[in-house]
């Protein structure tokens, strides 16, 4: 029983850091679109729009880092055309954020049917447990490159938020507009650079399920991750560190399912799929009524009143 | 928001236009600028369709085919239309008490769910149309507690609704996979993961004259009691004065929470009974199908509807029969199957890009003041 408990553990490990890595994108992308005061409920049909086009890319180059940076282009039109149709008076940026999840969505199927069946250059990840000896620890161990450049963007936010003339306006935008134009800055402009920028990080998270983990372009690729990770950010209270945390946290969650599979437990295997989902509304009904969340959201957000 | 009955009255009294002269101008506005809506997405996907080689003329030929040519096509229409005005519905009651809903499919599932899972025990003890009223009612109730949970969660705790219904539809279909690959399977049905079916004799039954079952009607009765409930009726008119204001609401002593609670679990009653009509009218039984996005499809009626019951209707029958075609434009035209999810997605940007446009043509206004609603 214990080496089975281990063999849990472990897989859960790997998985969180497989698992995590599109959270962790989505999560920092919609951090940026939020600080600046504005929310993109779209970044599901992003991530499913950033998945086909990375893949198709990658087939069609041979190389998959092209295939991530061609997602994470397709990724910032539809950020673009969020930030700029928010923009207009009357526009209602949550009821956009879900046409823009069935219009990317709707885009990615459309133009993914013929990219199902063949397959296109992989990422290749870094083997870091080789030194265990262990195979299990090893092969939970191979860590994708993208795991770490986002742990890097979350440092970069974190310090860039704090230290820097840009993280300053954004927070300014995104905590009073009022201010923000009196200081001369452009609300709007800053938004629409966020919210594009945003979409990239989104577009870049959906190559991840594309081209490393699970590996592969179909439909049922992504059920839901690119809304839980805008619910994740609410957990994170807008701070970038603390949503890479919050990452590992679901990706451990989504590994519950497929590590109890594979020490032989099948039983209640959907309701462990539904493992992540139960624990995000856990999740946001823990966090959203506290004082501390009310305390760090930016002032202009509709999200959370 | 805009309030019809709010607007138009102290504006009537003061510039001399009649009261309903007003009211003739703001409602063809109403019609007016999602119809240009409309034409703007069909030019864009034409664009778009060309651009991937094909004919837009083909494509809306077949639509009109598939969908609206034939007295079979037309009938199919209604019968597809059916779920889409219960799931907009959904989207509708919500939205008029301000909040956003987007759990239509999670309703519909665990609804249509709940219903057949109780009439597999039910069967050999009552007779067809009482237990047809037992089973409405368990997705109904069902359904009204699934998504009155977001409403609930929405004013205790502040959780954001969108995303909790959002939530709970894939918790909704985990669930329904849970049961339909586990204890409740039909083991006689080793193709597919399915309840019992509830058996030829207990399913609803068709108008009697067309091939469109009883479900398309229970739906124009409920949109008709709705919008009469939300427009002429105190409890409507509180809904929307939360809707317009929650702060003045509660200043004026109105029961904020219990409004929410009521508008969202009527809402998921109105996604069960979706569910419970294509359990006991159309599949026979629970399964994946199910999942088939009249949920989703239903958010996007509702906007194009802006979220008037009466309006939901015919918006409802229109998307039906896009849906409908969805089959025959694929086969005759080599599109994908996501076709259609793709001309919704550009409807749906397209619309909402739209609802600039109000106040800015002169026509409609009384005054250019009275665009301030």
């Amino acid at each position: 029983m214990n080496g089975a408990l281990a063999t849990v553990l472990i897989a859960m490990l790997g998985g969180a850091i497989r698992v995590s890595t599109p959270f962790m994108f989505v999560a920092l992308g919609e951090c940026l679109t939020e600080k600046s005061g504005r929310i993109n409920l779209g970044l599901e049909g992003t991530l499913v729009l950033g998945a086909m086009v990375g893949y198709a890319i990658s087939y069609h180059t041979g190389s998959p880092w092209l295939g991530v940076l061609a997602a994470g282009c397709s990724g910032t039109v539809l950020g673009a055309i969020h930030g700029y149709v928010c923009k207009l008076p009357r526009v209602n940026d949550v009821a956009i954020g879900i046409s823009m999840m069935l219009f990317g969505t709707g885009m990615a199927f459309f133009f993914g049917k013929p990219y199902i069946q063949p397959s296109a250059p992989r990422l290749s990840s870094i083997p870091l447990g080789d030194w265990t000896g262990n195979r299990e620890l090893a092969q939970a161990l191979q860590v994708n490159p993208l795991f770490f450049l986002g742990i890097a963007i979350a440092f970069l936010m974190w310090w860039g938020f704090r230290n820097t003339r840009w993280g300053l306006i954004v927070r300014m935008t995104g905590d009073s507009s009022a201010s923000a134009r009196a200081m001369g800055v452009s609300v709007d402009l800053v938004r629409f650079l966020a919210t594009s920028c945003g979409g990239f990080l989104a577009g870049v998270g959906g190559a991840f399920l594309s081209l490393y983990y699970p590996g592969s372009w179909n439909q049922g690729l992504s059920s839901g991750q690119g809304l839980m990770a805008v619910a994740l950010v609410i957990f994170a209270r807008w701070h970038p560190l603390r949503c890479v945390l919050a990452a590992l946290l679901f990706g451990a969650a989504g590994a519950i399912g497929p590590a109890l599979q594979s020490v032989g437990i099948t039983q209640g295997y959907y309701f462990f799929n539904a493992a992540p989902y139960i624990l995000t509304l856990l999740i946001l009904i823990g966090s959203s009524g506290s004082g501390r969340a009310a305390r760090d959201v930016p002032g202009e957000l509709s999200i959370t009143r | 928001m805009t309030d019809t009955v709010q607007s138009s009255a102290p504006l009537a009294g003061a510039r001399g236009p009649s009261d309903f002269a007003v009211r003739i101008r703001r409602s063809a506005e109403y019609i007016f600028i999602p119809l240009i809506a409309l034409i703007g997405a069909a030019i864009l996907f034409s664009l778009f369709l060309i651009l991937v080689g094909k004919s837009p003329l083909d494509f809306f030929a077949y639509v009109w085919r598939g969908g609206f040519g034939t007295s079979f096509s037309f009938q199919n229409t209604l019968q597809r239309s059916a779920p889409l005005i219960f799931t907009a519905l959904a989207v509708a009651i919500p939205a008029r008490i301000g909040l956003v809903m987007i759990g239509g499919e999670g309703g519909l599932v665990i609804g249509g769910f709940a219903a057949a899972a109780l009439a597999v025990p039910l069967v050999p003890i009552l007779p067809p149309f009482p237990m047809l009223v037992v089973m409405a009612l368990t997705a109904m109730l069902t359904g009204g507690i699934w998504i009155g949970i977001c409403g609930f969660l929405r004013y205790a705790r502040g959780v954001n609704e969108t995303i909790s219904s959002l939530l709970l539809t894939y918790i909704g279909i985990a669930i329904m996979n849970f049961f339909v690959e586990g204890v409740l399977r039909d083991a006689s049905n080793p193709n597919k993961p399915s309840t019992k079916p509830i058996g030829e004799a207990y399913m609803v039954s068709k108008i009697p004259g067309t091939d469109v079952h009883w479900g398309f009607a229970v739906g124009i009765l409920l949109a008709i009691f709705l919008y009469v409930l939300m427009s002429r009726t105190t409890f409507g008119f509180a809904a929307r004065i939360t809707g317009g204001n929650p702060r003045a609401a509660l200043a004026q002593g109105l029961p904020v929470g219990k409004l929410i609670v009521a508008c969202t679990m009527i809402a998921g009653a109105c996604a069960g009974l979706a569910g419970f009509f294509e359990v006991a009218a159309i599949q026979g039984r629970a399964n994946a199908s199910l999942v088939a996005g009249y949920g989703f499809t239903g958010i996007l009626v509702s906007f194009l509807a802006r979220h008037n019951p009466l309006a939901i209707v015919p918006v409802a029958i229109m998307f039906g029969g896009i849906v409908a075609s969805g089959g025959l434009v694929e086969r005759r035209m080599g599109l994908p199957d996501a076709t259609v999810l793709v001309l919704q997605g550009f409807i749906f940007v397209v619309l909402l890009v739209s609802e600039t446009l109000y106040g800015r043509f002169k026509i409609f206004q009384v005054k250019p003041e009275a665009d301030r609603t």
